[in-house]
């Protein structure tokens, strides 16, 4: 569904993605993990036409879409999120969920009545018509999720969605996500709340110093020594061995 | 809906009044208000609905009165042509203004500058050429005849104003209830969103600044006809761009009723302390720019946000 060949991008002498490429297949979950600054949300930048890759191609539906503008990747149906989330602020939440359905309805009270239902799905039904200012930072992730969904597209990018939330609203946002792709729509989400990546991806790839090191199950690839090295340091998988102890992410 | 019924409720109100009012002074204030209304609603479509604060908006009211004028001095041109001609090229300044500022993603302050600049430039332009009369300025020929877009008095002036902020008053309306409405805040809030939600921002925008510019350029060409005089400091002044903006900020920004609110609010004002003050010089300013300060500080959200305050709380 989605193929990047060999993407790079760098900034001044640093390279922030070099030379990766993945493959997503359609109606799956798949996370992108890595340590902090390894190039994860650069990498979705390409992706998703935000960043011109120096080198690479990007190709959506078999359509190749490298550097192509944001808003016209939205509409052949690949959406992202945030990371920091960047609700319309002087709106509601349905109107802020209305301006993703308006992609694909151009009637007003049809875009307001979809955000309403898209609402539903996300649990923010309750909230509709409070200021998108007033929501506490798990609802706004919804927010930021349901105005992504809202233009209904068939690969959703998912920067960080958890990040920040406490380990009872991240389990109740699991469901939402699994209910997403459950609907057919395919999820690519970057992720730092491990537990969740094991609980939802079925294939995860790793990103370290822009270079994907490692790819697989979730179980794998965090059993990967280089993987273990990306997170804990130079000799951390060896001395793990050594003391005997599996690591827990 | 209720926003409609108000609007027409408001427009039918006005139309009404030169029927019972002869008064020259109180239609004078009427038609000046609803000058400064459109002016402001122009503005406000750019900046409140869309977040690009210009600080030129005199350009595209230039374009519209010197076109107009210039058509009818030199080529004797009908004046009533010449409005659609007038706003045609305030749209084409706004749209080459958008195109070149918005492509290259000029926001904030850079933008309020860059359209300060352009208007700048043609005031300078407007001063050197000899198409708009360079310094001496425009003189409309006098025909006082409707046919020509003059009128015996005030009324009829009143009549085409009121057409053109009803004009003003039905694009913000549809704004807050349309596609491109909710497109045009989606990009006020938060470019980077709404890009990632398929909106395209540049086009966004330009339509934003030209839909606006038009609209400005109308009130140009109604300036030109109402005072039969333009010249390059009345055209392209920074004044305008500074009238145009004052209103919806006192009255709301991204408000339907905030531009009229803003330049009912600051026409009373103005008359009151120039009544009361008249006779010591500057006092009158001093004050009207005090209570400027006080609004803008103590009212950020505008005499409308202040009414769906109290609406709030009442309700």
């Amino acid at each position: 569904m989605l193929e990047a060949s060999h993407v790079s991008v760098s900034f001044g002498g640093l390279k922030a993605v070099d030379n990766a490429s993945l493959a997503i297949r359609a109606e799956s979950i798949a996370s992108l993990i890595g340590p902090n600054g390894a190039g994860k949300s650069t990498l979705f930048g390409i992706l998703s036409g935000f960043l011109k890759p120096d080198a690479g191609s990007v190709r959506f539906l078999g359509q190749d879409v490298t550097g192509l503008a944001p808003y016209r990747i939205c509409r052949l149906g690949m959406t992202r999120t945030f990371q920091i989330v960047q609700p319309f602020a002087g709106q509601t939440v349905r109107e802020n969920i209305a301006v993703g359905s308006h992609l694909r309805r151009p009637r007003r009270r049809a875009a307001l009545a979809h955000a309403e239902s898209v609402a539903r799905r996300v649990g923010l039904a309750g909230q509709l018509d409070q200021p998108a200012l007033e929501l506490t930072l798990a609802a706004r992730k919804r927010l930021e999720l349901a105005r992504a969904l809202a233009t209904e597209p068939k690969l959703l990018l998912l920067d960080e969605v958890l990040a920040g939330l406490n380990p009872q609203e991240v389990s109740e946002m699991s469901p939402v996500i699994r209910a997403i792709r459950d609907g057919g729509v395919t999820v690519l989400m970057i992720e730092h709340v491990m537990q969740a990546v094991m609980d939802l991806s079925e294939y995860t790839w790793v990103l370290n110093n822009g270079q994907l090191i490692a790819e697989g199950k979730p179980a794998d690839v965090t059993r990967d020594p280089r993987v273990i090295e990306a997170y804990l340091g130079h000799g951390a998988a060896e001395r793990l061995r050594t003391a005997g102890g599996r690591p827990h992410a | 809906m209720k926003t409609l019924c108000a609007i027409l409720l408001l427009c039918g109100a006005v139309a009404l009044l030169p029927a019972f009012v002869s008064s020259g002074f109180v239609l004078n204030l009427v038609i000046m208000t609803l000058y400064a209304t459109l002016l402001g609603q122009a503005w406000n479509i750019l900046a409140g609905f869309g977040g690009q604060y210009s600080f030129g908006h005199a350009a595209f009211f230039g374009t519209g009165a010197y076109a107009s004028a210039a058509l009818q001095v030199h080529l004797g041109v009908n004046a009533w042509l010449c409005l659609p001609f007038a706003i045609a090229c305030g749209a084409a300044v706004g749209a080459l203004v958008g195109a070149l500022s918005f492509r290259y993603g000029l926001r904030g302050s850079y933008f309020a500058l860059v359209t300060l600049a352009f208007a700048e430039v043609l005031r300078i332009l407007a001063n050197s050429v000899k198409f708009t009369g360079g310094g001496v300025g425009l003189l409309i020929p006098l025909k006082s005849s409707s046919l020509d877009f003059q009128f015996q008095g005030k009324a009829g002036f009143l009549y085409v104003i009121l057409v053109l902020t009803l004009a003003g008053f039905l694009l913000s309306w549809w704004l807050e209830r349309s596609r491109y409405g909710a497109w045009l805040t989606a990009v006020r809030d938060n470019e980077d969103s709404a890009a990632a939600l398929g909106v395209n921002v540049f086009r966004v925008k330009l339509q934003a600044i030209v839909l606006s510019a038009a609209l400005t350029a109308a009130g140009g060409a109604f300036y030109a006809q109402y005072f039969q005089y333009i010249d390059p400091h009345l055209a392209y002044g920074p004044a305008v761009s500074v009238e145009a903006l004052l209103g919806p900020i006192v009255g709301g920004l991204g408000t339907v009723f905030g531009p009229l609110l803003g330049a009912a609010a600051l026409r009373l004002l103005g008359e009151l302390t120039r009544n009361l003050m008249g006779d010591a010089p500057g006092v009158s300013l001093m004050i009207y720019g005090a209570v400027l300060i006080a609004m803008v500080t103590f009212l950020p959200r505008g005499i409308a946000g202040l009414f769906r305050h109290f609406g709030r709380r009442a309700a």
